[in-house]
């Protein structure tokens, strides 16, 4: 039987492909499986084990910086969220006004310049200001974790809104609905996914974040990247493996929810010559 | 009680009035919403920014810092150039440029790399069946959201001495003596390919996503090779995400400090590195300033031809 000839295929593509797959995996895998190993070395495999892991858990200054980063990014993501959620309302829906895309360009700042020019903007600005009040608490490293991670929880709020049209809350308004009541009772329900989506992205930059964190942080306010980031420097043990392996099942549990909170509302379009 | 009609008259002849009335608070009203997070960007993202640039053109300070107030070009003549400290003559700051060149070359080869690893596997994924295609995909979002310092210290465990690439090649037969990768510029060219991948595929399967593969078949009915399609149909089509990809890899690679702080070490820096020196051991913030809005201008010379493009290429499509 001759094989049919496919329109779609080039020779070598899913070769090419499969390797890159295996080139993004391999270096985690190996990550991975060195947190189990029994063995001091991380060279000698020594069988498995979950020592690194104990290791890890009972380290006072990991739990401390685990306890830190999850402090900023579940304040940073709220702050973030709130506002974002806010100028998504304020730049969709609406005729093209004056300002409209100056706030475009202002809300996705955070996103043009590279991450290591903003980290010592604010280590020159916040240094100073950290010396007239004497205040140095963990406000600076949620002041700037909710500025770079508004851009991430506005864009899939914006994207929900500008998929909802005004209808039902003008028809909220008919029923005489003030425009609070009809914000609350409609237009909120309906943007809940969206902001969900972008509660979850803020979360998550904000927890990722190494480099605006080393250069604001004071003394002894590692987060948990930043912590590991100084370890690697040092000598390595597999306990930053266990730390990273654990840091890393988090992150891809947040992503799977994501994934598949987004993945309801946009399907695909079928590839040509699918089966409807 | 009866509406009397004099009322709705005059509403009627108060309509524009009214609507122009409601318009403008309406337009108060955004700006009043949009406000918390303008501020917030203001105060912790664009404001020092600017900070930043008044610092570049002051004194340095003896122990850091600046001297506040006191102008000084130092910080701008010290990003090219240097002065003899015993006759005073004016030479190219080597150890300097030879870091912007570095940036530039390792980020030019790690988009490039990274374009001809991701092009087969973005159409790879957009030709697979409607319901694997999303198992891909998957496997493509979570390393792109995955941590980078962690995914930098995973390739430093695969390529350093002791680590499983010299163990393999050594347990072969291949070599004898394990390569040394570790704080090279090949280090920080695996590393950055490796963390930037995804943000080469993930815009490339956007645009590929949406080929209509009528066109490469209309291709091949006019006797074109497997080659020809590729060159002359599918190529110029998704050209979109291959400009996009490639922003999003170049951009983000010039920036880099983490992968060339872990991969590079103290020797082999990059422009991120250059910068943290300034502020840390160099004790030099005019300087690490100017480095700084260096990269920035790199950074947005780097968006502008996105722009252009991308606008050249909406003006052909649309």
């Amino acid at each position: 039987m001759a094989r049919r000839f496919d329109v779609r295929a080039q020779s070598g593509f899913a070769t090419v492909a499969l390797f890159t797959f295996f080139l993004l995996y391999l270096p985690v895998a190996v990550l991975v499986a060195y947190a189990f190993n029994a063995s001091e070395s991380m060279t000698a495999w020594g069988g498995v084990s979950l020592r690194w892991f104990a290791a890890a858990w009972q380290n006072d200054a990991v739990q401390g910086a685990a306890w830190r980063s999850f402090v900023i990014a579940a304040s940073a993501a709220t702050i973030a969220t709130i506002a974002a959620t806010m100028a998504a309302i304020a730049t969709t829906r609406t005729p093209p006004y004056r300002g409209l895309s100056f706030k475009y360009a202002f809300i996705n700042q955070p996103l043009m310049v590279p991450e290591i020019v903003t980290a010592v903007a604010l280590l020159i600005v916040f240094s100073r200001i950290k010396v007239w009040t004497g205040y140095s608490g963990l406000g600076y490293l949620i002041a700037a974790h909710a500025a770079f991670c508004i851009p991430f929880a506005y864009l899939p709020i914006r994207a929900r809104l500008e998929s909802m049209d005004l209808t039902l809350e003008s028809a909220a308004a008919d029923l005489y609905a003030t425009p609070w009541l009809a914000f609350r009772r409609v237009t909120l329900p309906l943007l809940q996914p969206g902001i969900v989506a972008g509660y979850m992205l803020a979360f998550v930059i904000s927890l990722d974040d190494v480099v605006i964190t080393e250069f604001v942080k004071s003394g002894g306010q590692d987060t948990l990247p930043t912590y590991m980031l100084g370890q690697i420097r040092r000598s390595v043990t597999p306990e930053i493996n266990a730390i990273a392996t654990a840091f890393l099942a988090l992150s891809v549990v947040l992503v799977t929810v994501f994934f598949f909170i987004n993945r309801r509302r946009t399907e695909p379009q079928p590839a040509y010559g699918d089966k409807a | 009680m009866e509406p009397s009609a004099i009322p709705a008259l005059e509403a009627a002849v108060d309509a524009p009035r009214v609507a122009e009335h409601a318009a403008r608070r309406d337009l108060t009203g955004r700006w009043l919403l949009s406000a918390p997070a303008m501020i917030i960007i203001f105060f912790a993202a664009i404001g020092p920014l600017f900070v930043m640039l008044a610092y570049s053109f002051m004194a340095k300070g003896d122990y850091g810092d600046v001297k506040l107030g006191e102008f000084s070009l130092d910080g701008w003549f010290s990003v090219f150039l240097q002065r003899d400290i015993f006759d005073d003559t004016v030479t190219l700051a080597d150890a300097h440029l030879s870091i912007f060149w570095r940036s530039l070359k390792l980020s030019l080869v790690t988009t490039l790399v990274t374009l001809i690893l991701g092009f087969p596997t973005a159409y790879f994924i957009a030709t697979r069946p409607l319901r694997s295609r999303d198992v891909w995909l998957f496997l493509i979002t979570i390393p792109f959201w995955t941590n980078l310092l962690i995914r930098t210290f995973a390739m430093q465990q695969v390529i350093r001495n002791e680590g499983i690439l010299n163990s393999l090649l050594i347990a072969t037969g291949i070599i004898d003596q394990p390569l040394q990768i570790m704080f090279t510029d090949t280090a920080i060219l695996l590393g950055m390919v490796y963390v930037y991948l995804p943000l080469m595929v993930l815009p490339l399967y956007a645009s590929m996503e949406k080929l209509d593969f009528r066109l490469v078949e209309a291709g091949y009915d006019l006797y074109a090779g497997r080659l020809g399609v590729l060159r002359r149909i599918i190529i110029p089509l998704v050209r979109p995400g291959i400009v996009a990809g490639s922003i999003l890899v170049f951009i983000p690679s010039l920036g880099a400090y983490v992968i060339p702080r872990v991969l590079g070490g103290g020797k082999t820096m990059m422009l991120g590195n250059l910068i943290e020196l300034q502020f840390g051991g160099g004790r030099n913030w005019p300087l690490g300033a100017a480095i700084s809005i260096t990269l920035m201008i790199l950074v947005m010379v780097a968006l502008l031809f996105y722009v252009r493009n991308a606008s050249r290429l909406g003006a052909q499509h649309g």
